[in-house]
């Protein structure tokens, strides 16, 4: 384990050397954007959209008293979306669809040979292939994160147009009423911290496949369970560290 | 020139490469030949610096390669060329990206002297005008002839081949033997081949050295290659039924 966090950082302090020719490395961090960015707005819209909605729905099924107001669905729908569903649900998919990306092209590239040509030539091959990905990555994220509370608290306002549990009046009122703007900060923090996670640790795994097809998809599987693991246990420290 | 002295490479207890010592002159096809797991691949990546090797030295030009630092490194890598088994060209690019991608990381040219670059090496590899295919469209051979063009888009002094033959008919085989010949002798670059293909030691093979179990057993030139009384080197060259047949005639 010692062993595999020491070459872990060293990958990350070589993968920081001053690049080769900038143009070069800000174009493939352009590609890469589009690449992580874009190619992901689907899936995260679909999820956020359901999850918001699901999220309003059961929290408005549980809140049966008359006592509470029923604005309160909106405050917990919103306060929950930003603080966990979002940042947290949107960085276990996005591990799955650009960690195991990630994982599998640089993996790839390492049992064809294509990372010694890069050695050979004289580039920073951990430079070239994996800061795009990392800088992309906690750029990218984070505004992934921002369209799916969006979207998630969007999401909600149909679920409560759509069914008589709750007054979409009632849902907009609760998401104004007592807000706490240091839930951004955590929401923030946590999707940057989850953008680097999952790409520094598929980019780890990728560049250290050794062998063919089998080890490129082992590699990848192992990017996206180790990412997976590792965004639980960040939340659970930023959580008990901002809040 | 390029001296490899003294050079030993261990896996860990399984040691590889057993005190090589030899020069490759420019302007020569510099063979390393020897049968499956006699350490010639692990020879050349030594030599490229994709291996450290476990004592020794490689000296490009007198300059020590192997106690240089990565940034040491960098000058005399821009003078490297090398073709990969599998041609190893980037899947996300095309022919031309290809060839560009070293002019574009590390020279100050134009665009259009990068292109003009790029056009005389792929009519150099007789490829021109494949300039927008990507390496999924393209033959084993043409990989190759791609794979060589990239590695002369930076004019190199030294130029490294594995297994150029491995996977490609006889004739395109040759073809390949004789470009990379040509390639030497025009820009003579200091140009060292791994192979096993026998027909590449006979025709292009002007410096040979036969690696068996680690060790360098035998040195010399093709011409030579036949008549001499090394034991293993026959029993690896004249392994097939043509080849006694040849050397009989001869």
């Amino acid at each position: 384990m010692f062993y595999s966090l020491g070459r872990y950082i060293l990958l990350l302090r070589l993968s920081f050397r001053k690049p080769e020719k900038f143009s070069v490395y800000w174009a493939e961090i352009m590609r890469e954007m589009v690449s992580q960015g874009i190619g992901s707005l689907g899936i995260v819209a679909i999820i956020s959209v359901f999850i918001g909605a699901v999220a309003t729905i059961q929290t408005a099924f549980q809140l049966v008293s008359d006592l509470i107001p029923k604005t309160v669905v909106g405050g917990i729908t919103r306060d929950s979306t930003i603080l966990e569903f979002s940042p947290t649900i949107t960085a276990l998919v996005l591990a799955g669809r650009i960690g195991s990306s990630i994982a599998s092209q640089i993996g790839t590239m390492r049992v064809t040979e294509q990372i010694d040509a890069l050695e050979i030539m004289g580039v920073n091959a951990p430079g070239y292939l994996i800061s795009p990905k990392v800088i992309t990555g906690v750029t990218m994220i984070p505004l992934l994160v921002i369209v799916s509370v969006a979207l998630g608290l969007g999401g909600g306002y149909l679920a409560c147009a759509a069914s008589n549990s709750v007054t979409t009046a009632d849902y907009i009122a609760g998401l104004s009423d007592g807000f706490n703007p240091v839930i951004v900060t955590v929401c923030a923090v946590k999707a940057i911290v989850f953008g680097f996670i999952i790409t520094s640790i598929c980019c780890y795994q990728g560049f250290y496949t050794r062998g063919g097809a089998l080890e490129v998809g082992q590699s990848a599987t192992k990017g996206v369970v180790f990412s997976c693991i590792m965004i639980l246990f960040a939340d659970l420290v930023i959580s008990e560290l901002l809040l | 020139m390029i001296q490899i002295e003294d050079i030993y490479k261990s896996f860990g207890s399984n040691e590889v490469l057993k005190g090589i010592t030899a020069e490759f002159k420019p302007g020569k096809n510099n063979l390393i030949i020897g049968s499956s797991g006699s350490g010639k691949t692990t020879l050349l990546k030594c030599i490229v610096g994709l291996h450290e090797p476990t004592s020794g030295d490689v000296l490009y030009d007198k300059e020590n390669f192997t106690l240089m630092h990565f940034e040491g490194r960098v000058p005399i890598r821009k003078q490297i060329g090398m073709l990969f088994q599998n041609s190893a060209l980037f899947d996300s690019m095309t022919v031309e990206e290809n060839i560009i991608f070293p002019l574009n990381l590390f020279t100050n040219m134009s665009r259009g002297e990068k292109l003009d670059r790029a056009n005389f090496c792929l009519e150099r590899v007789n490829l021109a005008g494949k300039n927008h295919l990507y390496p999924s469209e393209l033959s084993g051979g043409m990989k190759k002839r791609v794979g060589i063009a990239r590695a002369i888009s930076m004019q190199p002094k030294y130029l490294f081949v594995d297994e150029p033959n491995s996977g490609l008919d006889p004739m395109t085989s040759i073809l390949i033997d004789d470009l990379i010949s040509e390639i030497t002798q025009d820009f003579q670059t200091t140009t060292v081949i791994v192979t096993h293909d026998m027909n590449s030691v006979m025709g292009i093979g002007d410096h040979i050295l036969f690696l068996h179990n680690g060790e360098k057993w035998w040195e010399g030139s093709n011409h030579q290659i036949a008549h001499t009384d090394n034991k293993e080197l026959n029993a690896f060259v004249f392994a097939s039924k043509f080849m006694q047949a040849a050397r009989e005639k001869l």
